[in-house]
């Protein structure tokens, strides 16, 4: 069943509500099967080549990747492209990741890159270029950051103007930090009409007045090119506008909510090959005259995690599913787009949880390594330099978990949401509220379920006592948000991990013990966490007896009892090393 | 030019093989292949339909399973599938060429093209058998293969050299490594191929009865082979250590 976006706040869900892994057809298995397979022989061994961004390279291997169809997912039949869903596309981008800095080069290119086209291009301009982009004949770049609009893109300063005779737009400006510039042919560039009016133009690479800055030197991410782009009386053909003057933040926003999950999923991929790196590692470095596989903390490690990565690929098959599904009856780009936005905080999500998980992976990734982590002969090292902007690009991490209690409240304030009222039903039952005993229904993970219908009413309390606090003022007490921010990550991560281990039960419990160990070492692992969050907004909230009040509350809500973690981090370890890959 | 391909699935060349307690070869949850010379098979047939038009038809005897293998050569280009389930206790070589045999009788080919042998049990038996009973000539080990009027051109390995040799059509061809590089299938071609014709046969609607496919090998036991001890350094200047190296391999492992 479609849910609406955020509605897991407020509801409680079945597994038969969320998609899974488990659930993808036998065309999106071979799909899956094929680009990891096209990743590993074709683009690995070139990953290392690739680093030192010879001439040519990417958009070899981009052309090679576009014979497959790997960069038409997204693109209409009639327009040349394979069409194959939004699904199929999260597929692909997730069994990427073996080619490293391709990977970046391939997601700003069919992502963001030429979305903006597919989605809001009109007829002539998805004639003129959607064949091209979908080939690897033209390759795409998006241009919305400026040296002094990151985070807040809507104050760029690049500028267009309307030619005397009409014709064309001059542009001038600079882009800052675009990923594919170096070679692209399209850039999809944002300047404000007059000055104020925020529009998006299509910029073809040989425009006159248009021009490129030096390739930046990147912690990580090498292989990828990063340019500047400046605009200097750059002459842009009128019928290059994309979408409607003064509506550029439309094309913007959306674009970065499926940017976004995209992300997500090019983490999720990552995560699984490091893990793999890990035990295979784990298993092969002998101290002690043991494999270090065999000592507790490495196993810890391991479990930990395969833990985290499970639920990072839990979550991003949940959105993709759904949004797929929503995808059904839509065919313009304007309802395709919104209906992407419907899920914009799942969307916000995937990206926060997906890039943070990634970098916890490869931290420990290195560390397993030991001091042949640091050293750059062995993989652990450039993914560990290559995770790290996740954090920061497609909105940094931060702006995302703004954006997650702003767009509830604004959707509660519109009752597109039934946030307030169930924020007030709840004020109701409070004082009489305490940490229901799980009910035992036959089905497993029935003390999870429990806990998480009590984070749930744990999110609605600090939310609801927030609003009321301050109002239309909530905005300006930012480590609140985040706090409401992390405590809905944690509910819809733990959620996604725990429905997808109770749906492959009920498809058959002989295959479903990995993925019940995993649900449950994951939340009992992060559940503490939302105590002390949800405490510690209440102390900023409130004072007194008030204070005394509140805390008894969340502390009656957050009331568990423990489970034997280590003794499961044990088991999930020894099915990965038994695996020595990503297993579930 | 219609061609039938013989493919198998086999094991991951990566999976690894365990024995169940029963003395098995345990299958449960290990990742299931094409078989990486039947790969090049149907890459070789798709490309000589690609030059000289026809169709190319994939024929494979195995589990239910087997269809995910069948799918992924519709998914390259083949034209459609027919799978032949024969879910019989014990299964040799003999047992599965007389079935491929007889449902490739019912077919129309000009060619049958195969794996030289299948990673799994590696006999490199079945292609010959097909050509045997269906008395056609057989190439095996073909590295190049040509064909034009009615006859193939094909060059095959032999110890130390390769030779070319020219047979009639129809005949069965065997591929080996570095006969072509086999394509990946696209995203449009895995999409499609869901819609190609898959037919599913059992040996009894193929006209075969029990006895007629009867396994004549059987394996008596299945063992891991032993694991592989640990090398052994020595250590010491390099005049001395020469000399105990030496009387190692004289002494402990007597091999000089």
């Amino acid at each position: 069943m479609l849910q609406k976006g955020g509605n897991f706040l407020l509801e409680a869900l079945n597994a038969a509500d969320v998609f899974t892994p488990e659930d993808i057809s036998d065309e999106h298995r071979m799909i899956a099967g094929t680009v990891a397979d096209f990743a590993l022989n074709e683009l690995a061994p070139r990953v290392e080549e690739l680093e030192h961004q010879p001439a040519g390279l990417m958009r070899e291997l981009l052309v090679k990747a576009g014979e497959l169809g790997l960069l038409s997912a997204d693109v209409p039949e009639e327009y040349g492209g394979s069409d194959l869903g939004k699904l199929a596309s999260i597929i692909i981008t997730e069994n990427i990741v073996a080619g490293g800095s391709f990977a970046l080069g391939h997601g700003a290119h069919t992502g963001i890159g030429s979305l903006p086209i597919v989605l809001f291009g009109n007829e002539e301009q998805k004639k003129r270029y959607l064949p091209g982009l979908a080939s690897g004949d033209l390759i795409a770049a998006y241009a919305l950051t400026e040296p002094n609009a990151g985070s807040d893109a809507l104050s760029a300063r690049t500028k267009a103007v309307l030619s005397a005779d009409g014709k064309h737009y001059i542009l001038n400006g600079e882009k800052m930090f675009i990923t594919n510039a170096g070679f692209a042919d399209v850039f999809i560039t944002y300047a404000k009409v007059d000055g104020d009016k925020f529009t998006a133009f299509i910029v073809d690479r040989n425009t006159p007045g248009f021009s490129l800055g030096a390739e930046e030197n990147k912690m990580g991410i090498k292989g990828s090119s990063t340019r500047s782009l400046i605009f200097e009386d750059a002459k842009v053909p009128v019928e290059n506008v994309l979408g409607e003057i003064g509506r550029g933040h439309v094309i913007a926003f959306n674009i970065l909510n499926i940017g976004r999950l995209k992300l997500g999923a090019g983490c999720s991929g990552s995560a699984k090959m490091a893990i793999g790196l890990a035990a295979k590692y784990a298993l092969q470095r002998q101290q002690f005259n043991l494999p270090i596989a065999k000592f507790g903390l490495i196993r810890q490690k391991l479990a930990r995690m395969i833990t985290e990565a499970y639920a990072a690929e839990s979550v991003i098959y949940r959105l993709a599913g759904m949004i797929e599904e929503s995808m059904e009856d839509k065919a313009t780009g304007a309802e395709i787009a919104a209906a992407i936005e419907e899920y914009a905080i799942e969307c916000s999500i995937a990206k926060v949880f997906g890039s943070e998980v990634l970098d916890y992976i490869v931290d420990e990734l290195v560390q397993i390594h030991g001091g042949y982590g640091y050293i750059q002969e062995y993989p652990a090292e450039r993914l560990y330099r290559d995770s790290r902007i996740n954090r920061i690009f497609e909105g940094t991490n931060e702006i995302n978990r703004l954006i997650i209690p702003a767009t509830l409240v604004r959707r509660a304030m519109k009752g597109q949401l039934a946030l307030l009222p169930a924020a007030k039903a709840l004020a109701g039952e409070v004082l009489n509220l305490r940490a229901a005993a799980p009910e035992e229904d036959g089905r497993p993970l029935a003390e999870e379920r429990t806990m998480l219908a009590m984070a749930k009413k744990l999110f609605l309390l600090v939310g609801g006592q927030a609003v009321e606090k301050y109002m239309d003022k909530l905005a300006r007490e930012e480590e609140i948000i985040g706090i409401l921010a992390d405590l809905a990550i944690q509910i819809y991560a733990m959620e996604s991990a725990v429905l997808r281990a109770l749906k492959a039960w009920e498809a058959g419990p002989a295959g479903a013990q990995m993925k019940l160990d995993l649900a449950r070492a994951f939340v009992f692992d992060h559940y503490p966490q939302l105590e002390k969050w949800a405490k510690e907004a209440i102390c900023f909230l409130f004072d007194g007896d008030m204070l005394r009040t509140q805390l008894s509350i969340v502390k009656r809500l957050c009331k568990h009892q423990p489970a034997d973690l280590i003794g499961l981090r044990r088991q999930i370890a020894a099915r990965l090393l038994e695996a020595e890959k990503y297993v579930v | 030019m219609k061609i039938v391909v013989c493919l198998k699935q086999t094991f991951d060349t990566e999976a690894k093989i365990t024995i169940n307690p029963d003395g098995k070869i345990n299958d449960q949850g290990v990742s299931l292949i094409m078989n990486p010379y039947d790969e090049f098979a149907v890459e070789e047939a798709l490309r000589l339909q690609e030059k000289n038009g026809g169709e190319v038809t994939v024929v494979s005897v195995g589990g239910a399973k087997a269809q995910d293998a069948l799918r992924q050569a519709l998914a390259m280009g083949a034209d459609k599938a027919v799978l032949v389930t024969a879910e019989l206790a014990a299964m040799d070589e003999y047992s599965t060429a007389t079935i491929l045999a007889k449902a490739i009788a019912g077919l129309e080919y000009d060619l049958i093209i195969g794996g030289f042998r299948a990673v799994d049990d590696g006999s490199a038996q079945v292609a010959g058998r097909v050509a045997e009973i269906l008395g056609l000539p057989v190439v095996n080990v073909v590295t190049k293969l040509e064909v034009a009027d009615g006859k193939a051109l094909a060059t095959r390995e032999i110890e130390g050299g390769s030779e070319v040799v020219e047979v009639p059509l129809p005949a069965v061809i065997t591929a080996q490594k570095g006969l072509n590089e086999p394509r990946y299938p696209s995203m449009k071609g895995i999409m499609k191929a869901k819609k190609k014709p898959m037919e599913k046969k059992d040996p009894a609607g193929l006209g075969l009865d029990a006895a007629a496919v009867a396994a004549r090998v059987c394996a008596l036991e299945y063992f891991l082979p032993a694991p592989r001890a640990a090398g052994k350094i020595i250590p010491g200047e390099p005049a001395e250590a020469t000399a105990a190296l030496v009387r190692a391999l004289r002494e402990e492992a007597r091999i000089i």
